[in-house]
């Protein structure tokens, strides 16, 4: 029979979580106060190379992206790549879905892997508030442009006699939204009026948060997750000593305008904060030549977005909204997790979404069920501690979810021998979500 | 860390001064590069008999070098190979002895001097045991009078070990070339015919796997960079918290890094799982992390002395253990531990460090028997005074001294002692059992 061109389809490959490498998280102004985008990427990746062997190996693709980026570094992460020990035939892609960066490009990936375009992948994010970019105002900027095209020198002492001394000031980087003028702080201070959340149950949070995180450190968990960089061998906004009473005595910085009492501090609120994270993707038999044992199953992932603008939805909460989309495609309900990893931007973000989905009223009338969408179990969400302890370097908040949940459910698969599954939401700016589901491979 | 007074008394005028003074006056050691001849000169081998005239084929047929069998006054040998392996009595040494110091007088610049000889043993007629032990003094005195980075060791036989035993053919090229450059004074015995010859000299440990605890930095990092050299698959392990420089070796050696803190009660479990997981095999384990925490005995505290032995010696003990029990560590595996000097000798406010180092001479002499069946051993290299960041710390006036206290008056390098390790871990070297090689050109200290 003569060949056909026809393709045949096969079974689609399992797109596999096989480790991750992170910088430890370090606070803005700290040790990495003078580390760029660049130099921490590489550091995570170059110590991802390191753990795997993978020097020289021409990696079907890697994606990563930052929040807070330079112009200089429109092609971040194939300059990372060329910067590693990786094959400098690596192709790689900038991606850029504000804190849901790293979690997307996850996402993206792993789809590549399902489709067979490509047999293994490294996803990544990184950022920056110590080296942030500082912008010159738009008015100097467009006399500058001006300048630079003018020939005559009449033309040039125009264009330079429109720069008046206020334009000389710097445009510092703003985080707040551009529609709304309000900082994210601001607009989760309204979510958390609006759904009634206590300070106490914020800052037990906060408390669980550094708790797990300090646990997990002295039990050697991120001894293959994390590598040191720059004198850093530990999350530097890690507080293992703290107490519920010294979060108590924390001053409100964000709601204070409001007619409810603040409850925002920067105990339960994330720190500015500079790190790097990677992830290590692969199909079944990838990690087999490899000698890679699989972590996790990637599964699947909704991504949702409110209309903070104009609708009653708060800023941070298209998780709420994804998760029950997400979990009604797979045929799964809350209970079928053993883990829930709910991105901590602020203590209140994971309260007001674990609120929603208690509420019979927000069940019906926003998500079109019978009644409410269900409960976590607070003892499987973020048992490894989270953005609050960890910091919340914003593109590589992803990476630090995905490595660790995965290395845990390996660990409980091996010990249980039973399938063992974890949720990841992830909140982030212009009202946006994503959500992932991960199985023990 | 730079010798400043080893440059000053190679160049111009300050070289003039110091012989003037008749100061010490330490050469610069040429160290191995690959590609590098075997020796850069003709060799007299010297001695009577079967043995002589094996070695001395060995080394024209085999290694393709210029071998003379009698010394041509004024020639300048690159090496001079002494085989006394036939001595019955001590006048037997005069006529190879003597013979071998016409040919000092002109011995090249880093030039070798090499005895093979037999153990002295009880058993032994009394006059064959003092021809025999004779070589020892011989040669320990005899390095002591080289100059010009020249080195004298000696390899000895246990009885029914030939001269074209694979590690004493090892051994003798080891000691030959630029890889022994700070091994000087030593006398290293071979007790079987183990062991296999390399096909390559160049890539003795081509398809081998080697674990190196302590990679990230100083001695540890020198002996990952030598062994992926000589061509093996390297696994960098040192604590978590060395991380960042753990990856910039592995990465240079294309090995893996396993952040590990070797004192973890499952670290052997690790090592292994890791190793075969990746690499799909384990021969090779360096024992190499350890730390210091110098205090006289008399103000000594459970602080400072409990960590010392955990990471030094009893982390070893774990490891290996874990190693035996695996049935994965039997293909002619090799434990290479770092002793010391200290281990040896003793020195004033390390009775902590030295207990430990002590251990580990001991472990090495217990642990080879029990790896010989598969065709393994355990060995343990004790460097001298080597150029680290560790002894960089040392007051200046004291490090000074320090580097002078050997016959080659000098520090040595992290490489002289990750060379060393190397060929105790060469497949070669599998005679080698349950010894001490020191890396310290001859240090006054010990033995």
């Amino acid at each position: 029979m003569a060949a056909s061109k026809t393709t045949t389809p096969a079974a689609a490959p399992r797109a596999l979580v096989l480790g991750g490498n992170r910088i430890p998280f370090a606070r803005a102004g700290g040790k990495y106060a003078h580390a760029s985008n660049q130099d921490m990427l590489t550091a995570a990746l170059d110590g991802l190379v390191a753990r795997y062997g993978l020097q020289g190996e021409r990696i079907g693709e890697v994606a990563a992206g930052a929040v807070l980026k330079h112009s200089r570094d429109f092609n971040l992460t194939r300059e990372t790549v060329l910067g590693s020990a990786l094959s400098a035939e690596t192709p790689a892609y900038d991606l850029q879905q504000a804190c849901a960066t790293g979690l997307e490009t996850v996402v993206s990936l792993s789809n590549k892997i399902r489709l067979g375009q490509i047999e293994s992948a490294v996803a990544g994010g990184v950022d920056t508030t110590s080296d942030a970019p500082i912008a010159v105002s738009d008015r100097l900027r467009r006399a500058l442009l001006d300048l630079s095209r003018a020939r005559s020198v009449g033309q040039k002492i125009a264009a330079a006699s429109k720069i008046r001394p206020k334009d000389l000031a710097p445009a510092t980087p703003r985080t707040s939204e551009p529609r709304t003028g309000l900082s994210m702080g601001e607009h989760q201070a309204l979510t958390t009026a609006q759904w009634g959340i206590t300070r106490e149950a914020q800052d037990e949070i906060a408390f669980a948060s550094h708790q797990n995180l300090a646990a997990a450190w002295a039990a050697g968990f991120f001894d293959d997750l994390v590598t040191p960089y720059r004198g850093q061998s530990q999350d530097g906004n890690l507080r293992a000593d703290t107490s519920l009473e010294k979060l108590a005595g924390l001053r409100p910085t964000f709601g204070l305008g409001l007619d409810t009492p603040a409850t925002m501090t920067a105990g339960n609120s994330t720190p500015l904060t500079d790190g790097a994270s990677t992830v290590l993707l692969g199909n079944d038999a990838w990690a087999t030549a490899h000698g890679l044992t699989p972590l996790a199953v990637v599964v699947d992932a909704e991504a949702a977005a409110v209309d903070f603008v104009h609708g009653v939805d708060g800023l941070l909460m298209a998780g709420a909204f994804a998760v029950p989309r997400l979990l009604a495609r797979n045929g799964l309900t809350l209970a079928d997790f053993d883990y829930v990893e709910i991105h901590e931007a602020f203590a209140s973000t994971v309260l007001t979404t674990l609120a929603a989905w208690e509420s019979e009223t927000f069940g019906r009338e926003r998500l079109g069920l019978d009644g409410a969408f269900g409960t976590v179990d607070r003892a499987r969400l973020n048992v490894h501690g989270s953005s609050l302890a960890a910091g919340h370097p914003f593109a590589a908040t992803g990476g630090r979810i995905v490595a660790t949940i995965s290395k845990e459910l390996h660990r409980r698969r091996t010990a249980e021998g039973r399938p063992v599954r974890a949720l990841v939401s992830i909140c982030a700016a212009g009202g946006l979500g994503l959500t992932a589901i991960l199985e023990a491979a | 860390m730079s010798d400043t007074y080893l440059n000053l008394v190679n160049s111009g005028f300050t070289k003039k001064l110091a012989k003037q003074l008749g100061l010490p006056q330490p050469a610069p050691l040429r160290r191995y590069r690959p590609g590098q001849p075997l020796l850069e000169g003709p060799t007299l081998v010297l001695g009577r008999g079967a043995d002589a005239e094996a070695v001395a084929g060995l080394l024209s047929t085999t290694w393709d070098l210029e071998v003379h069998r009698h010394a041509t006054p004024e020639l300048r040998y690159a090496a001079v190979v002494v085989v006394l392996t036939e001595v019955t009595q001590p006048t037997d040494l005069s006529e190879p002895v003597l013979a071998a110091a016409g040919a000092l007088k002109s011995l090249a610049r880093g030039g070798r001097v090499v005895t093979l000889s037999r153990t002295a043993t009880a058993d032994d007629a009394p006059a064959v045991a003092a021809a025999r032990q004779g070589v020892d003094g011989l040669l320990r005195s005899l390095a002591k009078e080289l100059r010009g980075g020249s080195t004298g060791n000696g390899i000895v036989l246990d009885a029914a070990v030939g001269v074209d035993a694979p590690s004493v053919v090892g051994a003798l090229r080891f000691f030959l070339s630029t890889r022994s450059a700070f091994v000087d004074g030593q006398l290293l015995t071979v007790s079987s015919a183990a062991g296999t010859l390399p096909t390559s000299w160049e890539r003795p440990l081509e398809g081998r796997v080697a674990v190196v605890t302590g990679a990230a930095r100083g001695i540890g990092e020198s002996i990952a960079d030598t062994l992926a050299r000589d061509g093996a698959t390297v696994v960098a392990v040192d604590m978590p918290s060395a991380g960042e420089h753990l990856t910039t070796v592995a990465n240079r050696v294309r090995g893996t890094a396993l952040q590990l803190d070797v004192t973890a009660e499952d670290a052997g479990e690790r090592i292994l799982e890791h190793a075969l997981a990746r690499h799909g095999r384990i021969d090779i384990v360096v024992h190499n992390a350890g730390i210091t925490r110098d205090k006289l005995l008399a103000n000594m505290t459970p602080e400072k002395w409990d960590p010392v032995l955990a990471v030094n010696i009893a982390a070893q003990l774990r490891i290996n253990e874990a190693l035996l029990t695996s049935g994965d560590f039997a293909d002619e595996p090799r434990i290479v531990s770092l002793a010391s000097t200290s281990g040896i000798a003793g020195n004033r406010g390390q009775t902590n460090y030295a207990a430990s180092k002590g251990g580990v001479i001991g472990m090495v002499r217990a642990t080879a028997p029990l790896l010989e069946a598969f065709g393994g051993t355990a060995n343990a290299v004790a460097p001298g005074f080597i150029e680290t960041d560790m002894t960089a710390r040392i007051p200046a006036v004291t490090r000074q001294v320090a580097r002078r206290l050997n016959s080659l008056q000098q520090g040595g390098q992290p490489v002289d002692v990750a060379e060393t390790v190397a060929f105790l871990a060469s497949p070669a070297a599998g005679g080698v059992v349950g010894r001490v090689l020191r890396v310290c050109g001859q240090n006054m200290v010990g033995q």
